[in-house]
């Protein structure tokens, strides 16, 4: 399976995410923002970091490279996108994924290993998960705070579009394992027809037991299904 | 503009020296000059109180590729990989403004890194407040460790060990050190060492504005009521563009156009040129018209003294621009050809074709002032403690006391505040005797460490110089990595009096015993002195940032209780040494007496037995004793775990409270399998090592037989309570 | 009564994001730009009939905790 990586100027996870993704069989090929077309891909992902050092807004100048009119197009093709991140951030600049992602609610930075719950594993990303599984993720961010209005939340239940939910190791989703104040416990989301999938914890890390667990890898398991 | 003594004294020279300038120009310099000479011979950029006693240090060793004179310590880990490595200290302006103090600090300290050609993997940081109800306090630890975050994080490095300390000494001087260590390959390391006539210096990085401009005059001046007055000399950081300038560099070093590199920190362009051409020998030329400004009117006064940050100076092969400004501009960074070398020895300024200003190099590196400053030895003193009154403290209250202090507690508030994790290779992370990084691609790690012991230092500062080079050693043989070398930060007061530069000289003099002892070369390091406000002077701090290495990882060994009913023991021998301690201080406020004796012959030893035994899969957990004594340390075993242990009280009672306080040193507590006692005794024995049976390990509690029992939870929230509620 | 305030930074303090959102612009087309500083704004109400001393009010607060006095300047105005 082919994939891309898109890399800006400030992007801190795309080694990162390249040494998954070839590790877990991908072809993998690394996009500078300037270009101004993208290899044939299958997979296109959007690294973590801090693009421009979200300056003005996470992801909002990102969001404006010459490339990413390329992702909008071949998201619009099929193609699946995953964000994680900053590219979750930028995903939602660009209207890919709606919603946006709000400083967390106290206000500091937080590196941790926390526990998600899969909500939907019939899904291109997912289905190499259980329903339900508890995954334990490392997240590491200032602005993991998902919000949305009223009538996309509406949208993402009735579709079944919410990815996964932080909850404790016992699978409760509440406000005590919610590390970032994000509406619902909702760390990551798809879009309406699924391709496309945003979550603030990073998979790419959770590859390898040396440095965490092997949890990520049946995201990327899924894909190759 | 006639220089006046006002003038001199407003630049921070003293009037000898203004007279030692004149002598060496053979006229009076104008503003310009002085100006440079000020930035050049203040004691941060020339160590002019140091260098004297920095000589002294061991610098060498089979594992050293580059000791202390570069812009960082390079070692080498075998397999043509190199780690490079130094600490700084941001000290005065993360006082006045701690975020950008703290995060220019570790900005800093990542161009020396990178700017020898290797890719920054870790970030570490010794950070010392006053005491938490001191008014400034919470906000100063708040902004510094919100700075370190920011910069850290932003640029994707992560920050994996470090430690945060709270003393009165420190409560209007804060500590900031920031020590960075990066890998490159053994035969790509640049140096700063300008070479050849004629080649192009070229400026790249962000535009030069009016940032700090004094700030090397302001970090050697000690505070007074007026600090405040000393604001705008602070720069802020832009930890985005540095990222920018870090893969520009880096990408630019992986052919040879560079001839040689240097980043622009304290003294910005001044000291980055002038540094250059004195390894060089050669003469430097600078038309700063040419420089890129983003203010505008900017004198070449203000241009030559300007700290703004995120900017290099190198000097490139002929031919080479048109590639090179390729790459910079990729990334979108300036690259301006500003000068070039000569082979007139003189760093000559021209300003629109003018010269504004022509000093002979020497003057200002090799001939800047040495001083010999007079110094005295401390005596040792004696503690007056009456040992019936220790009795009046049970065990487990003093126990408590002492985990929820705030030097004692869990760090996890400040540290969940940094990505550790990015870049996939940290293996053990903070809240461990040292965190371990993996060379990227391959199977080997390095480990790290950073720690102080001001508190020894002052009572007793040779004791107290070797004490903190063997804690640092011991921390990282006890995760299993082989010690090679460290970087120092000397953080003192006021050098012109006599007693510090006793504490300096002095503590300097213990950190050489036991690294020539060890085998444990300082590479790299930095001074700050003038850490005093009013004539008030902090406690000597010398910070040790050491690195180690794994040669081949497997599942880190940790500090925590691994399983129940394995034996532990501890090696090294028990005197009851309670002068100095930590329970001492925090139960009875008595902080005086001598610390404890360092044995040089028995770290050594313990340790490389220790390192043996780890290494043939014998120790389940390890952990070395240090502040707290045996029973803290114990008992950081336990929390987080899901094991404590039960462990006897000493066959020989002399002293309860001696011997679980104590804090004598060259000791470590080790976690055995039943089964592997005989081995691991027989190794000990053979190699003349003292040790105990302590105890065995049980699921779930912390007890001593006949004393204390008490739950890991239970423990766990003890040491976790004050952060949350401060 | 209520009033804005506006913080910025102090003229020579370097502004990393309003130099990155002045590159973005100018790269999407906007090429008579010359500079942008970033800062923010505070809309404060305040239950006080006498301007002046709502003034000094709000002066006194944005020097103990809206502005960081170190790096940045603040202006204060009236919202009719």
């Amino acid at each position: 399976m082919k994939s891309s990586v898109i890399v800006f100027p400030g992007s801190n996870c795309d080694r990162d995410i390249a040494v998954a993704l070839k590790k877990l069989q991908f072809e993998n090929q690394m996009v500078w923002h300037k270009d101004t077309s993208l290899p044939k891909s299958d997979l296109i992902v959007i690294p973590g970091g801090f693009s421009y050092g979200d300056y003005l807004r996470s992801g909002a100048i990102a969001g404006k490279s010459t490339i990413i009119d390329e992702v909008i197009k071949a998201a619009h093709a099929g193609c699946l996108i995953l964000g994680i991140c900053n590219g979750f951030q930028i995903l939602t600049e660009t209207g890919l994924l709606k919603g946006t992602l709000l400083r967390n609610k106290n206000l500091k930075f937080i590196n941790n290993d926390v526990h998600i719950k899969v909500m939907n594993n019939d899904t291109k990303f997912s289905n190499k998960y259980k329903k339900d599984q508890i995954l334990k993720i490392n997240i590491a961010h200032n602005e993991g705070n998902y919000f949305t209005n009223i009538k996309h939340l509406e949208e993402l239940e009735k579709e079944n579009l919410i990815a996964f939910k932080y909850c404790d190791e016992n699978g409760n989703s509440n406000e005590k394992s919610n590390p970032n104040g994000s509406l619902k416990n909702i760390a990551g989301i798809f879009n309406e027809n699924k391709n496309i999938l945003g979550m603030m914890p990073h998979p790419e890390r959770m590859v390898d037991e040396m440095i965490s667990n092997n949890d990520g890898v049946n995201l990327f398991s899924s894909l190759l299904n | 503009m006639k220089i006046t003594t006002q003038i001199v004294e407003k630049h921070g020279l003293k009037i000898e020296e203004f007279e030692n300038i004149k002598k060496l120009l053979k006229r009076e310099p104008n503003l310009l000059e002085l100006g440079i000479f000020s930035a050049m011979w203040n004691e941060h950029c020339s160590y002019k109180s140091s260098r004297k006693h920095l000589k002294k240090l061991p610098t060498e060793g089979k594992q050293v590729i580059q000791g202390p004179g570069e812009n960082a310590g390079v070692i080498d880990i075998g397999d043509d990989d190199a780690i490079v490595f130094k600490i700084e200290s941001h000290n005065h302006p993360s006082y006045i403004e701690p975020y950008q103090g703290a995060a220019t600090g570790v900005g800093g300290i990542l161009r020396d890194v990178f700017t020898m050609g290797a890719r920054p993997i870790a970030l570490l940081n010794s950070i010392h407040f006053g005491a938490p109800e001191h008014p400034k306090t919470k906000s100063l630890l708040n902004g510094v460790v919100s700075g370190i975050g920011g910069y850290g994080n932003c640029i994707g490095i992560p920050t994996v060990a470090g430690e945060t300390k709270f003393n009165e000494t420190y409560n209007e001087n804060i500590l900031v050190n920031a020590m960075a260590v990066g890998h490159a390959k053994k035969d790509r390391i640049f140096y700063s060492k300008a070479k050849g006539i004629n080649k192009s210096v070229v400026y790249v990085g962000s535009k030069t504005g009016r940032d700090g401009i004094h700030g090397a005059s302001m970090a050697s001046a000690e505070f007074d009521e007026n600090s405040d007055e000393k604001k705008p000399t602070v720069q802020v950081g832009d930890p985005f563009t540095e990222k920018l300038l870090m893969e520009a560099c880096l990408e630019l070093m992986k052919d040879n156009s560079i001839i040689s590199i240097q980043d622009m920190g304290a003294a910005g362009l001044t000291s980055s040129s002038v540094e250059m051409a004195s390894k060089g020998d050669l003469g430097i030329e600078l038309e700063l018209d040419k420089v890129p400004c983003r203010e505008e009117n900017m004198s070449p006064y203000e241009m030559m003294l300007s700290e703004s940050q995120e900017r290099m100076l190198i000097i490139l092969e002929d031919e080479k621009e048109k590639d090179a400004k390729k790459i910079f501009d990729k990334w979108d960074l300036d690259f301006v050809v500003i000068g070039k070398t000569t082979n007139t020895k003189n760093l000559t300024l021209k300003f629109h074709k003018k010269i504004e200003g022509e000093i002979p190099i020497d003057a200002l590196a090799s001939k800047a002032p040495i001083y010999d400053r007079k110094w005295i030895r401390k005596k040792p003193s004696k503690a007056k403690i009456n040992l019936k009154d220790l009795s009046n403290i049970k065990i487990e209250d003093a126990l408590i006391k002492i985990l929820s202090s705030p030097n004692h507690s869990n760090k996890n508030w400040i540290t969940s505040q940094y990505d550790q994790m990015v870049m996939c290779d940290t293996i053990q992370r903070s809240g461990t005797d040292a965190a371990i990084v993996r060379i990227h691609g391959k199977d080997k790690a390095i480990a790290v460490s950073v720690d102080s012991s001001a508190n020894y230092c002052k009572s007793h500062p040779i004791t107290g110089g070797k004490q903190i080079v063997c804690e640092n050693w011991r921390n990282l043989i006890t995760v299993g990595a082989k010690p090679l070398a460290i970087t120092n930060c000397l953080n003192f007061g006021n050098p012109e009096n006599k007693e510090i530069m006793g504490e300096f000289a002095e503590c300097l003099e213990g950190i050489k015993e036991a690294c020539e002892f060890l085998n444990y070369p300082v590479v790299s390091g930095n001074v700050s002195f003038y850490n005093g406000t009013n004539n008030k002077n902090i406690f000597p701090t010398p910070v040790i940032g050491g690195v180690g290495l794994i040669k081949k990882i497997s599942k880190p060994l940790s500090h925590h209780f691994y399983k129940d009913k394995s034996i532990v023991m501890l090696i090294g021998k028990t005197f009851g040494h309670i002068e100095q301690s930590v329970f001492l201080k925090e139960n009875f406020s008595i902080d005086d007496g001598m610390p404890p004796e360092v044995n040089l012959h028995n770290e050594k030893n313990n340790g490389e037995i220790l390192l043996k035994l780890i290494n043939e899969g014998l120790i389940l957990s390890s952990h070395d004793v240090s502040s707290g004594g045996l029973i803290t340390a114990l008992c950081e075993m336990a929390i987080g775990s899901e094991n404590g242990a039960k462990i006897q009280k000493p066959k020989k009672l002399n002293n309860l409270y001696k011997y679980f306080f104590g804090e004598d040193q060259a000791r470590y507590i080790i976690e055995i399998e039943a089964h592997d006692l005989p081995k691991v005794e027989k190794v000990l024995k053979d190699n003349n090592i003292y040790y105990e049976n302590i105890g065995i390990t049980q699921k779930e509690y912390f007890e001593i037989e006949g004393e204390l029992k008490i739950s890991n939870k239970d423990l766990f929230k003890i040491n976790n309570e004050w952060y949350n509620s401060y | 009564m209520k009033f804005s305030v506006t913080v910025t930074l102090k003229k020579d303090v370097l502004d990393p994001q309003g130099k990155v959102v002045k590159n973005t612009l100018v790269n999407m087309g906007i090429n008579n730009l010359k500079s942008i500083r970033q800062g923010k704004n505070f809309e404060i109400e305040i239950d006080e009939k006498d301007q002046l001393l709502a003034e000094k009010k709000i002066d006194e607060m944005c020097k103990k905790l809206l502005v960081n006095l170190i790096i940045e300047d603040y202006k204060i105005s009236k919202i009719l």
